[in-house]
């Protein structure tokens, strides 16, 4: 009786050591983690940003990578893409870019995953916003260290010299 | 009968005899100015986002929609009511217009629209309406607001003021024939000129 008392007292210390240490990595690991809250408390509101103004000037910017879906430099708002209608194609689809002097969405959002040409743009394309998004003048979230295969290469050419 | 008929009609027939001319003149101007202020109250009254949206066709399905858009709701604060898009400023049209709406009563007497899946199954039908009324005014609606000769291409977008400037400034087209679903969504579009 007296050692099972004992080992249970034991037991229990053990357990509240191992979660008290347990926990208080959890906490620090916590602070670390990038959230949308930041360190708000859970009872209270969290300060959030401002929304930034998406950019509407008209001017294409570079692509990252050459597969890159090039990022739509102007405002979409209340454009609707949905069963009934698709307002991105009003503009860019391949009848319509004479009048509206829109670059051409790219011959592949006509070929089906075979590589089939469609008469008409291929439903896993029909979503625009699946693949291109509006930009914001921000600050990026996180940090990004990507280096683009046209750099690593001038990079590699020099390093030969 | 056909006694009380002759006797009302040779009233009428025969030239005043206990009124004077002048007082018949003025009489007649007076009762001008009440009826004609009455019917101008009564098309005030029906001319107010209230009245539009005490329908539940109109509140459920085209008000709750155009509270998303631009036309509600931007940065300086200026507001669309529904009157201002649909019911012309000027008087002729105006009562024309109003003429149309007695229609809009037929249709909520036999319920055309008075579920959500009517309304979408009527709706191409009732935005076709819509474009060609605006297309035969030239978008008077819009221009209304939108005043083409204050409109400063130099602050627009440019793929803005690249239309406006050459479609919209020639006549060749109108707001409407570019802005299709500016206060509402859309219904199906297949076939609609300058859709995919
Ligand atoms: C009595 C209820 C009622 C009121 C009030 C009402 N509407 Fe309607 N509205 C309807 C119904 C029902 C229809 C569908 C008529 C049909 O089937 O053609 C309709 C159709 C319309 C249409 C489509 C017109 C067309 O030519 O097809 C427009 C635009 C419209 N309403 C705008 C308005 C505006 C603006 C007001 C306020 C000035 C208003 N409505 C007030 C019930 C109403
Ligand atoms: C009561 C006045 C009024 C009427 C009528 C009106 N508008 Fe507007 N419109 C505005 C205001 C106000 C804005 C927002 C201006 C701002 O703050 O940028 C606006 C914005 C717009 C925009 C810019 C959309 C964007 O996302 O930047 C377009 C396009 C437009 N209106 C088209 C139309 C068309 C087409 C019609 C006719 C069917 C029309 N408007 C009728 C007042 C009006
Ligand atoms: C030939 C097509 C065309 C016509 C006609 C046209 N617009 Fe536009 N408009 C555009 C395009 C394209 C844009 C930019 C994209 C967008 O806002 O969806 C635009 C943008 C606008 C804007 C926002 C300005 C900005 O800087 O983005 C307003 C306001 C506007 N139009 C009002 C009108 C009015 C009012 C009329 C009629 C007097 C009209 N438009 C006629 C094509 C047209
Ligand atoms: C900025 C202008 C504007 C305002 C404000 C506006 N509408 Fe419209 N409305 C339109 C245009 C343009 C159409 C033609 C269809 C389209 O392009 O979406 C339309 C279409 C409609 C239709 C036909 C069905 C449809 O969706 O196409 C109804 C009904 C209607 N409007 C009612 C209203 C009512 C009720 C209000 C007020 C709550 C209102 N509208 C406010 C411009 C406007």
């Amino acid at each position: 009786m007296k050692t099972n008392t004992h080992q249970f007292i034991k037991n229990v210390f053990k357990t509240i050591m191992v979660s008290a240490l347990f926990s208080s990595t959890v906490i620090a690991a916590q602070s670390n983690v990038a959230t949308l809250r930041g360190d708000a408390k859970l009872d209270s509101q969290g300060n959030t940003a401002a929304i930034p103004s998406v950019l509407n000037k008209d001017i294409k910017q570079a692509r990252n990578y050459p597969m890159q879906p090039p990022v739509i430099p102007h405002k979409t708002r209340n454009y609707e893409v949905n069963l009934n209608s698709n307002k991105c194609m009003s503009c860019h689809s391949r009848t319509r870019t004479e009048e509206s002097q829109a670059p051409m969405v790219s011959v592949t959002h006509y070929m089906d995953r075979d590589g089939n040409f469609l008469a008409d743009v291929s439903p896993r394309r029909y979503f625009c916003n699946q693949c291109h998004a509006t930009q914001s003048d921000v600050k990026p979230l996180v940090e990004n260290n990507f280096v683009d295969m046209h750099s690593l290469m001038k990079a590699k050419i020099s390093a030969k010299k | 009968m056909k006694e009380i008929i002759k006797i009302g009609w040779q009233t009428l027939r025969k030239p005043s005899a206990y009124f004077s001319l002048g007082f018949l003149v003025i009489g007649g101007f007076i009762a001008g100015i009440i009826f004609w202020g009455g019917f101008n109250t009564a098309l005030e009254a029906t001319n107010t986002e209230e009245f539009c949206i005490s329908c539940h066709e109109m509140e459920n399905n085209v008000y709750e929609e155009l509270k998303t858009t631009i036309h509600f709701s931007n940065r300086s604060g200026v507001r669309a009511t529904c009157p201002d898009c649909h019911v012309p400023h000027k008087w002729t049209d105006k009562i024309a217009r109003k003429m149309q709406a007695s229609k809009e009563v037929w249709g909520k007497i036999f319920g055309t629209i008075n579920t959500r899946e009517k309304f979408l199954a009527h709706r191409k039908q009732l935005a076709q309406n819509e474009w060609r009324r605006l297309k035969a005014n030239d978008s008077l609606e819009c221009r209304n607001c939108h005043n083409f000769d204050y409109m400063d291409f130099t602050s627009q977008s440019s793929r803005a003021a690249k239309q406006h400037s050459t479609s919209l400034a020639s006549g060749d087209k109108t707001c409407i024939d570019c802005h299709k679903g500016i206060a509402h969504q859309l219904p199906d579009m297949k076939g609609v000129e300058g859709w995919h």
